[in-house]
C-alpha cells in the first residue's frame, strides 16, 4: 500500500517539475556542503595523521619561536647554539639531539637563476641515518649522502620535473648554490610531506661553510629512550632551556613541541572548520526544510480539489497525511541525493585542484558511507517534518467546501 | 422496502455574518434499496446541500442521516470516509479525475482507499474501462479525453467499489444531448442491475424520463414527493 503512495507522490512531484528541483535547491546547497568539505576534511585528516603516524612519537622538536612565516626557525631572531645543544643533551633519557638548519640560497643551473630551501644532513652516522628514518628520505635515483661526500647535494623530487631551468637535473651535473659548484649525486623520491619535495640537501659542514657560520642552528630534533616519556622530558627541557634564558612561564622565546601537539592542533582546526561547516549546512537546511514546508503549502492550496475529491471516494484522513507527507519526504530524500552527489563530486574536484597545485596526494578523498547515509537520511528527515503542518491541513479540510474549490 | 439511506427530520444551517442562512430546513428523504431517485429543484433550492447529507459527505445541523442503517452522525471524519467510499460511487458535474493520474489510476484510487491488493484493483480497474467502452484508453491523462470519456471514468469510478448507490450530481450538465442520454441509459441499466442510482438535478424532464421517484425542492424544504406507478407520476406527499 505504501507503495502506491510513493507512486501517487512521484506523480505529483514530477508532475510540478520545475518547481520541486527549486524547493530542494537549499537542500543541495546544505547537503552538498556538508558532504564535499567533511569528505576533504576526513582526507587531510587522514593524510596528515598518515605523516605524523611514521613519525614515531618518541622525537620533539625544539625551536625559537619566529619572527614571522617560513621554514622552521628560519625566522627566528636569535638563534639556537651549542648552550642550548648541551643543555639538551645531558638531560636523562634523551637519546640523540640533531641540530638541523633549514635556509633558503640561491642556486643557478644551465645558466638560469633562481631559489630553494636549502638543509643539512649531519655528519655522524647516528644522527643521518635517524634524519633520514625520520624523514623517510629515499632516492629515486643515485644515492644517498655518506659521509665523505662533500661538495655533494641530492635534490627532493619536485627537481625532476620541474621546467624552471630549461634542462632536466641529472645525476652527476653541477649547480651552483650561492656561487659554489656542488655535484648532484640523487633525486629523491616523492615525499608525503610535500614540503620535502623542493627541498635541497647536503653534508652539515658544506652549508655551515656556505653559509659561513658555526654553532648556529634552527631547530634541534631530540629523540628520547622510552616514549612513554615523551611529555615529562618535553617539560623537562621546557624548564631546563627557561632557567638558562632566566624567562616567566608564558614568556619563553623558544617552543618544545611533540608530533602529537601538532597533530592535536591540526585536529583543532580541522575541527573548527567541520563546526563552521555544519552551522552554514544548518542554517542552508533550516531554509530549505522552510522551502519545503513553503512548497507543500502551495501544493494544499492548489489541490484543495483533489484532496476534496480523496476524502470524498474514501480516503481516511490519515491517507491524506501520508500522502502528503511521502512526497515532502521526498523532495527531502531526492534533495539529500543529489546533493551529496554534488559533495562528492566537489570533494573530488577540489582534491584534484589542490593535489595539481601542491604536488602530491595531500587531499585524498576518502567516502564515508556512515556520513552520506547520515546526509541523506537527515534531509529526508527534514522533508518529512516540513511536510507535518501542511500535510496536518490538508487532512483537516471539509469535504464540501473543498469539493467546491 | 428496505432504507439504504433515510434522512430524518433534516435541518442544515449556516451563518452568514449577522443572518442564518436555511439551506435544508426539516426534510425527510427516504431512499429505499433498488430505487432510481431524483432530488429536483432550482438552484438556491437546497438541493447540493441536500445531495451532500444524501452522500454522507457532510453533516446536518440537526436531525438524524442513516447510511445503511447506521447513523452517521456517530462516526469520525475517517471512518465516515470509508464507509462512503464503500457504499457510495459519485459521479460529479465536474468529473472530478484527477489530473495527474491516468484513467485507469482514477478509477482505481477509491480502491486504494478500501486497502484492495494492487493485483485486484488493476484487474477491476480494466473490467471497469471495458465496460464503460474505454478498454484502451486507461493509459490516458483525462486532458486527453473528451467529456463523454471522462465521464464514463468517472461512472467507472463510481463503481470501483461496487458501491450499493450511485449518486450522480446533474449527470448530463456538461455533456451534449446523445452523449447525455447515453450517460441515462447506462445509469438505467444498472439501476436493472440492482443499484441504487440518485440523480440531482434541474432538469425536470430528465427527471420524469428516467426517475421513478422525485423529490421536489424549494427554498430548503421539499415541496412535494412524486413516485411513478404504472407509469403515471402521482404526488405522494406535499
Amino acid at each position: 500500500m505504501l507503495g502506491d503512495y510513493f507512486v501517487l507522490a512521484l506523480k505529483n512531484l514530477r508532475h510540478r517539475g520545475i518547481r520541486s528541483w527549486l524547493t530542494m535547491l537549499g537542500i543541495f546547497i546544505g547537503i552538498a556542503a556538508v558532504v564535499s568539505l567533511i569528505t576533504l576534511g576526513q582526507g587531510l585528516r587522514t593524510a596528515i595523521e598518515g605523516q605524523f603516524g611514521g613519525l614515531s612519537v618518541d622525537t620533539l622538536t625544539v625551536q625559537n619561536k619566529g619572527a614571522g612565516f617560513g621554514p622552521p626557525g628560519s625566522t627566528v631572531i636569535k638563534k639556537l647554539n651549542e648552550n642550548d645543544l648541551k643543555i639538551i643533551q645531558e638531560i636523562s633519557g634523551v637519546d640523540i639531539v640533531v641540530p638541523r638548519l633549514i635556509r633558503v640560497a640561491s642556486l643557478e643551473y644551465n645558466k638560469i637563476s633562481g631559489f630553494s630551501f636549502i638543509t643539512d644532513i649531519p655528519e655522524g652516522k647516528e644522527e643521518r641515518n635517524f634524519v633520514y628514518d625520520n624523514l623517510g628520505l629515499e632516492t629515486e635515483i643515485g644515492t644517498l649522502l655518506n659521509r665523505e661526500d662533500n661538495k655533494k647535494i641530492i635534490l627532493g623530487n619536485n627537481f625532476l620535473d620541474t621546467d624552471d631551468f630549461d634542462k632536466e637535473f641529472v645525476i652527476g651535473k653541477n649547480v651552483k648554490i650561492n656561487g659554489i659548484e656542488f655535484e648532484i649525486i640523487g633525486i629523491l623520491k616523492p615525499s608525503s610531506t610535500f614540503q620535502l619535495n623542493g627541498v635541497i640537501f647536503m653534508a652539515n659542514g658544506d652549508l655551515e661553510d656556505l653559509l659561513k657560520i658555526k654553532g648556529e642552528y634552527d631547530l634541534f630534533i631530540v629523540k628520547i629512550l622510552e616514549k612513554d616519556r615523551i611529555k615529562e622530558i618535553g617539560e623537562t627541557i621546557e624548564d631546563k632551556l627557561r632557567r638558562d634564558r632566566k624567562e616567566k612561564i608564558g614568556e619563553e622565546s623558544f617552543t618544545v613541541e611533540t608530533p602529537l601537539q601538532t597533530l592535536d592542533s591540526v585536529n583543532i582546526i580541522l575541527n573548527i572548520i567541520n563546526l563552521v561547516v555544519i552551522g552554514i549546512a544548518s542554517i542552508s537546511l533550516f531554509v530549505g526544510g522552510v522551502g519545503i514546508a513553503n512548497t507543500m503549502y502551495t501544493s494544499v492550496i492548489e489541490r484543495t480539489k483533489e484532496i476534496g475529491i480523496m476524502k470524498a471516494v474514501g480516503a481516511r484522513n490519515s491517507e491524506i497525511v501520508k500522502l502528503f507527507l511521502i512526497e515532502s519526504g521526498l523532495l527531502g530524500l531526492v534533495g539529500g541525493i543529489v546533493g551529496a552527489l554534488i559533495g562528492i563530486g566537489g570533494a573530488f574536484g577540489v582534491s584534484i585542484l589542490a593535489n595539481q597545485a601542491l604536488g602530491g596526494n595531500l587531499f585524498e578523498v576518502i567516502i564515508s558511507y556512515p556520513l552520506i547515509i547520515a546526509a541523506i537520511g537527515f534531509s529526508f528527515m527534514v522533508g518529512i517534518i516540513s511536510g507535518v503542518l501542511p500535510a496536518l491541513r490538508a487532512s483537516k479540510l471539509n469535504v464540501v467546501e473543498a469539493l467546491r474549490d | 422496502m428496505a432504507e439504504i439511506i433515510k434522512l430524518k427530520d433534516i435541518y442544515k444551517h449556516y451563518r452568514m455574518g449577522d443572518h442564518v442562512v436555511k439551506a435544508v430546513d426539516g426534510i425527510n428523504i427516504d431512499i429505499e434499496v433498488g430505487s432510481f431517485v431524483a432530488i429536483m429543484g432550482p438552484s438556491g433550492s437546497g438541493k447540493s446541500t441536500s445531495m451532500n447529507l444524501v452522500g454522507s459527505l457532510d453533516l446536518a445541523s440537526e436531525g438524524e442521516i442513516y447510511l445503511g442503517g447506521e447513523n452517521i452522525e456517530l462516526f469520525d471524519e475517517s471512518d465516515l470516509a470509508q464507509l462512503r467510499g464503500k457504499k457510495i460511487g459519485f459521479i460529479f458535474q465536474q468529473f472530478n479525475l484527477i489530473p495527474n493520474l491516468t484513467a485507469k489510476e482514477n478509477i482505481m484510487l477509491p480502491m486504494l482507499f478500501q486497502n484492495t491488493d494492487k493485483e485486484e484493483r488493476g484487474d477491476r480497474a480494466e473490467e471497469l474501462l471495458k465496460l464503460v467502452e474505454l478498454g484502451d484508453r486507461g493509459d490516458h491523462y483525462p486532458n486527453q479525453l473528451s467529456g463523454g470519456q471522462q465521464q464514463r471514468v468517472a461512472i467507472a469510478r463510481a463503481l470501483a467499489n461496487d458501491p450499493e448507490v450511485i449518486l450522480a450530481d446533474e449527470p448530463t450538465g456538461n455533456l451534449d444531448t446523445k452523449t447525455g442520454g447515453k450517460m441515462m441509459d447506462f445509469l438505467t441499466k444498472l439501476n436493472r442491475e440492482g443499484k441504487t442510482i440518485i440523480i440531482v438535478t434541474h432538469d425536470a424532464d430528465l427527471a420524469k424520463n428516467y426517475a421513478e421517484r422525485i423529490y421536489r425542492m424549494v427554498d430548503g424544504k421539499i415541496f412535494s414527493y412524486e413516485k411513478k406507478i404504472k407509469g403515471k407520476w402521482k404526488v405522494q406527499r406535499q
